[in-house]
């Protein structure tokens, strides 16, 4: 349970040792290093930025390289892929990639290229196919678009409006213009937007006929083909075949890199160090022959990284305390068990300066909960086993994954246990199914009680655990306090509370109230009943003088006070918000049995068996899904607001350490 | 006429008026959940959460009119066809409270959650926090499926 001390190093070295220094933070992935801002005459930062662009570029390049191999040539992935994590890659394996980066970013540039002519190549197949689709009205034409004529006739060749008929072009035009001799039209195809027609007619005519033709919608056809339409398709569809077979030229090409995926990921990722290399580099400040810099690394590192450098370098180290001033980065250390829950706090935020990181209590509250919201033994049992397998089997997993797949295979057990203490296994299933299969009712009892048939009693056992959860976190404020030696305060905000409160709980216990509620009549001996008063008064008091201690004017003083008394319904509706163990534990068992009950309505023969397991199946995987997401949110909340409320504000930043940021392998020093 | 009638009545309010409301938040949720997915696919699992966070009070909606079917009898045979009147307002009046909250609450939840997954378009890394502001909502559904489920069984 702890936030990691960080101290400052800063280092000062010869310039030509440089990038082997970084090359080995980089590679121990322990410090953050901190921007200098200041330059003056003798140490100035160099510009990097022309060759970390350069370097960027090149890893965009390998990751298109590497998308387009596996949009042609897909590599196998199994369904659980995304637990795999990142392999292995030996510091060796990328030397090697190092000597040949040129003709890799090569192979790259050219898996880009023939992709760039694939893509043209299909968009030239679905031009050159629109426009045989917009000769085939016109393909019983045996004359070439653009028309042609005779030594004394012209042909004129168009399209007019859908469904006109030859008999209506002919009334019009021996209507409008009776002069018009030797006139020949004939329909050539027709297709839903126009009629394809031809036009012969004496060349003196030429020019009236074309205004009359054109009134009645006459236009010449789009595309000027100087051939006959049939012998310029079957030329166009050459042009597609040529193209298709460029395209496959093209993935048959593409697919003989096929061997080079590895080594474009290791190409992507080398660029990707590289680049992140230069960024450091670049804030750097230089002198002629040195270099100075700075950062924060944890506490336990400093001394193995000041003795790495020491042993191979010719530089000073120097190590010293972080001043009060700075913000130091945050990095939590828990042991194995309770590190699991170290992505719960930090999605809250990590803890600021001087807090205590709650991860370790926090965790083991987020298991009881989790439990007693899901509470049932079988899917327990279910998502236990299935962390525990997924984690068994994936090793190399990704380290947030894993934490995270290890707090619900805690909360796994958790949950098997709550389930037995209440008897569910699956709900009702036990019951149902030897009621309905084996005509005699049997079920596994509960261990403790059943919520269901007594709600009442899960509700007070709901709200003495939020009791307890809610003392624990007011108890760590004291604890926090305390260390920061800050003694009034402790007892200003932390016992004082404890004492009303304390009575407060003390008073209600004995009340008809509360024994109409629990149907038990608890009565406490008198000088219990005295001290729950003197309690409860003596704490309200206390916190309505106290409270507002920072103020000067009483008056205010006062006021302050009271209304830090006002917090006592804050703490009631916190106590309420537990009675959501109940609701939550309640809606897994019922549903679970509505599940149950579908399944059993199908009787008891052959098909109402097989029924019964289909519906079984798939209704408590639904069950479990919406249960597991209603248990994990409802945890968190819990966590958040009711015990965080209590103590913890978060805020701290995240150690960003200078280390090899990697997206494919995971580099290991040989 | 049979109290039975009412008591019915209660669990299609509880049913019915819970299930609309989580109808509606998922919808709007799913709205701009779909919207987040076509700019990023990789959102997905997380907006998915999201959206299904207004879903839970049609499930309280069913589990306060699955118990009440139970209590009334109609599951399993031995329904209580002669119950008096008062009885049935009763089970009616005890079913009120999660099928209005339910309606209520799961349609802002929706509206919340909608709001959240524009955090996590933005800032993903902020999903915990993201979560938090439709579970704040959901309290209230929680408070009356409470009241709801300890009337039911009290009577």
């Amino acid at each position: 349970m702890a936030v990691l001390r960080m101290q400052k190093v800063s280092i000062c070295a010869l310039k030509r040792d440089r990038k082997a220094i970084l090359e080995l933070l980089q590679m121990s992935g322990m410090m953050e290093i901190i921007p200098i801002v200041s330059e003056d005459s003798v140490f100035k930062k160099s510009d990097t930025i022309l060759s970390r662009q350069g370097f960027e570029r090149n890893a965009v390049i390998a990751d298109q390289a590497v998308e387009v191999l596996q949009e042609y040539v897909p590599e196998k992935k199994s369904l659980f892929s995304s637990l795999e994590g990142k392999p292995l890659a030996g510091e060796a394996k990328l030397k090697s990639i190092e000597k040949n980066a040129d003709a890799s970013v090569d192979d790259a540039k050219q898996i880009l290229l023939l992709n760039r002519q694939i893509a043209e190549d299909k968009a030239g197949i679905v031009k050159l196919e629109a426009q045989i689709e917009s000769l085939k009205p016109w393909m019983n034409l045996d004359i070439p678009l653009t028309g042609t004529g005779t030594w004394k006739t012209t042909v004129l060749v168009g399209s007019v409006g859908a469904a006109v008929t030859l008999e209506q072009l002919y009334a019009a035009i021996a209507e409008k213009a009776p002069e018009i001799e030797g006139l020949e039209l004939q329909i050539v195809g027709s297709d839903k937007d126009q009629t394809c027609i031809t036009a012969v007619c004496l060349k003196k005519d030429e020019i009236r006929l074309e205004e009359l033709l054109r009134t009645e919608g006459f236009a010449k056809p789009p595309q000027a083909v100087a051939v006959i339409p049939g012998t310029h398709v079957k030329g166009l569809n050459v042009q597609i075949e040529k193209l298709k077979a460029d395209i496959e030229d093209s993935l048959r090409k593409i697919m003989t890199y096929e061997g080079c995926r590895d080594t474009l990921k290791l190409l992507s990722d080398y660029y990707r160090i590289r680049a992140d290399k230069y960024e450091v580099l670049g804030g750097l400040v230089q002198s002629e022959k040195t270099f100075i810099m700075e950062g924060y690394v944890p506490a336990t590192q400093t001394d193995g990284l000041k003795n790495k450098l020491e042993e191979k370098f010719e530089l000073a180290v120097f190590v010293e305390e972080i001043p009060e001033e700075e913000d130091a980065p945050v990095l939590l250390q828990n042991s194995n068990f309770t590190s699991a829950a170290e992505a719960v706090t930090s999605s809250f935020g990590l803890p600021a300066k001087g807090e205590l990181d709650p991860t370790s209590i926090m965790t083991f509250c987020y298991i009881f909960l989790f439990g007693l919201m899901l509470s049932d033994a079988a899917y327990g049992l279910i998502v236990f086993l299935a962390c525990f397998i997924a984690i068994k089997k994936f090793p190399r997993m990704d380290a947030g994954l894993q934490k995270s797949l290890r707090l619900f295979m805690y909360c796994g057990v958790s949950t098997l246990f709550w389930g037995i203490m209440f008897g569910g296994y699956f709900g009702d299933a036990v019951n149902i199914i030897s009621k309905t299969f084996f005509g005699k009712e049997v079920g596994i009892p509960a261990l403790w009680f059943v919520p269901l048939n007594d709600p009442m009693r899960m509700l007070l056992y709901s709200m003495i655990f939020g009791c307890i959860h809610l003392y624990l976190g007011l108890g760590l404020k004291g604890y926090m306090l305390l260390k920061d030696r800050k003694y009034l305060d402790f007892v200003c905000d932390v016992v004082l509370w404890y004492m009303m409160l304390t009575g407060l709980v003390l008073l209600l216990v004995p009340t008809d109230l509360f024994g109409s509620i629990v149907q038990i009549k608890l009565t406490f001996p008198p000088f219990l009943n005295m001290l729950a008063k003197v309690l409860a008064i003596g704490g309200a008091i206390g916190i309505l003088f106290m409270s507002g201690r920072n103020s000067k004017n009483p008056v205010l003083r006062i006021a302050l006070g009271a209304y830090d008394l006002y917090n006592v319904t804050g703490w009631l509706s916190d106590v309420l918000s537990y009675s959501r163990l109940l609701a939550l534990g309640l809606a897994t068992g019922v549903i679970a049995s509505v599940i149950n009950q579908m399944g059993s309505m199908l009787g008891n023969g052959f098909i109402g068996a097989v029924l019964f397991t289909i519906i079984f199946i798939f209704g408590h995987l639904f069950n479990l899904a919406i249960n597991l997401l209603g248990a994990y949110v409802h945890t968190c909340r819990l966590q958040y607001v009711e015990f965080f409320g209590k103590f913890y504000e978060g805020g701290g930043r995240a150690f960003a350490p200078f280390r090899q940021n990697t997206k494919y392998v995971d580099i290991k020093e040989d | 006429m049979s109290g039975i009638v009412f008591a019915l009545l209660g669990v299609a309010v509880a049913v019915g008026m819970a299930g609309m409301g989580s109808a509606w938040g998922v919808g709007v949720a799913g709205q701009a959940a779909a919207g987040v997915v076509t700019e990023d696919p990789s959102k997905f699992a997380k907006v998915l959460l999201l959206q299904l966070l207004p879903g839970t009070q049609g499930i309280y909606g069913l589990l306060v009119g699955f118990i009440t079917l139970s209590k009334i009898g109609l599951l399993g045979g031995g329904a209580q066809m002669d119950m008096s009147i008062t009885q049935g307002l009763l089970y009616f009046a005890a079913c009120l409270p999660i099928g209005m909250v339910g309606l209520v609450s799961a349609k802002f939840q929706g509206q919340t959650s909608a709001a959240s997954i524009g955090i996590v378009a933005k800032k993903p890394e902020q999903f915990g926090k993201a979560m938090l502001f439709p579970a704040m909502v959901e309290t209230y559904a929680i408070l009356a499926l409470l009241i709801s489920i300890l009337a039911v069984s009290a009577l």
